[in-house]
């Protein structure tokens, strides 16, 4: 039912597309810092933690690159990250949208004719499919450079092993898997998100509930999902 | 003009309205009164639209607004002003922005025309120079008068005003109740007002119903609700020992 509202036809494009611009900014642009700033640390530990773990002179050194690669590419960046920005941006969706129905600004956009349900929520959808996939990829880059630059500093790994490790064996498709799963992941998360906010009901503590249950569903949904593309796209 | 007929509605097996018939007249203040519970914000909730009743017709100027369709609805709400008890103004836009907000989705006027006719509202309420602020810099006064701006803005032919007094001081509350007066004289509208404050009822109130329990218990004019002999409504209206006092001297 929900998702039927959201999309019909919009009332004035020109308002949506400047909604979508404040949500690519909100949801994104706002996201940037937090996402840079885990990558790297996530990138780094990743190569700390494989290069210490080598202790065997069978495994070649440009493992090290290989695996902060692959783990950045298949797993971190789309699914660790996604889980890590529900917490910020699914509860702050929920929050926002539970706020408005509890003071009743929502019945205000349908008094005045307004779909409330597209007004708020698609352009929350399409900001974030759309700005999610750059973010993965930023961190994508962000996590092997962090990789690369604890390599070089603390001299586990030369730099140019982890440049070869980081080239080895990649198949592009791993590339397009991790951006189906961005989009795949932030629909899902944003409609969970926009759901428990639009049903909320009664008070301040009943937002917080909505808020609360938006990070569990989705997370929860997210694992199932990422289960699925995984055993459907990789197997 | 609005008129309910035969109104029903029940949440599970609470009945919540009970065979409502009431008219509102254009040009007049009609105000419905009733004890918290009552069913006054659930009769304007189905008025509106945001309530689907379990029978019966809510007429606008003889179109029946319960059995139309989505657009049809959407066309008469577009006509609609609705002033919350909590002002639901949108926290997120400034005062321009939200008088602003209904022009922009629902007329063709450029910039400049919404800017001026914005201006107008904000002027007519008192409020001039506000534009900028956010409702969270304003106070609650405030915020029910812009809350009028906006449901202004589009000229409607009909006003909602849900508890338009709830938490003012009684000078503020006055301010705001011959505001509501005003604009229904001047725009010519049929405005609905649900309050429990008998100053409201005496101050502004062309025409009356009362609530009690979910049924229509009475209906008349200011001057005739003093002298009623309905219990439940006397109940009511003389419930402060202010009120006795001033029955009894008259």
């Amino acid at each position: 039912m929900l998702i039927n509202r959201v999309f019909s036809r919009p009332e004035k494009w020109k308002i949506y597309w400047r909604s979508i611009i404040d949500e690519i900014d909100k949801i994104g642009v706002s996201s940037l810092g937090i996402v840079a700033l885990m990558s790297v640390f996530m990138g780094a530990v990743i190569a700390l933690q494989t290069a210490t773990n080598i202790d065997t002179p069978l495994i070649p050194d440009y493992t090290v690159g290989f695996t902060a690669r692959q783990s950045f590419i298949l797993e971190f960046a789309p699914t660790m990250l996604v889980l890590i920005l529900v917490g910020k941006v699914g509860s702050n969706i929920a929050s926002e949208i539970g706020t408005m129905k509890v003071t009743e600004q929502i019945d205000a956009l349908e008094i005045m004719g307004v779909n409330s349900a597209s007004y708020l929520i698609l352009p929350k959808i399409i900001g974030g499919v759309f700005i999610f996939p750059f973010l993965i990829a930023i961190s994508m880059v962000l996590g092997i450079f962090g990789g690369w630059f604890v390599c070089i500093a603390t001299g586990v790994v030369s730099s140019a092993d982890y440049i070869y490790g980081i080239q080895y064996d990649f198949r592009p498709f791993h590339v397009v898997y991790a951006f189906i799963k961005t989009i795949v992941f932030a629909f899902a998360m944003i409609t969970v998100s926009s759901y428990h906010g639009y049903y909320s009901k009664g008070s301040a503590l009943e937002v917080g509930k909505s808020s609360t249950d938006a990070v569990v569903y989705s997370s929860i949904l997210i694992l199932i999902l990422n289960y699925i593309l995984t055993q459907l796209l990789l197997i | 003009m609005i008129e309910i007929k035969n109104i029903y509605k029940s949440f599970g097996d609470k009945e919540v309205l009970k065979d409502i018939s009431f008219s509102c007249f254009q040009g007049k203040v009609n105000i419905i009164i009733g004890q918290s519970g009552s069913g006054k914000t659930v009769l304007t909730k189905c008025m509106v639209g945001l309530h689907k009743p379990d029978s019966g017709q809510i007429l606008y100027e003889g179109k029946d607004f319960v059995s139309m369709e989505l657009e049809d609805k959407k066309e008469i709400r577009k006509n609609l002003g609705m002033l919350f008890q909590a002002s639901a103004l949108f926290d997120s836009m400034t005062v321009e922005e939200n008088i602003m907000f209904p022009l922009t989705m629902f007329t063709d006027m450029d910039r400049k025309a919404m800017l001026r006719r914005t201006n107008e509202c904000l002027e007519r309420v008192n409020l001039e120079g506000t534009n900028k602020l956010y409702p969270a810099e304003t106070s609650g006064g405030m915020q029910k008068r812009i809350a009028i701006a906006r449901a202004i803005s589009v000229k409607p032919g009909y006003l909602f005003c849900d508890e338009p007094n709830s938490g003012l001081d009684p000078q503020t509350a006055i301010v705001i109740d011959n505001l509501i007066s005003e604009l229904t004289k001047e725009m010519n509208i049929t405005t609905v007002v649900i309050t429990h404050d008998m100053n409201s009822v005496m101050e502004i109130g062309d025409h009356i119903m009362f609530i009690y329990e979910g049924e229509k218990w009475w209906e008349g004019t200011k001057e005739a609700i003093l002298r009623s002999d309905n219990q439940e409504l006397n109940d009511f209206v003389y419930a402060s020992n202010f009120m006795k006092t001033l029955r009894e001297k008259f």
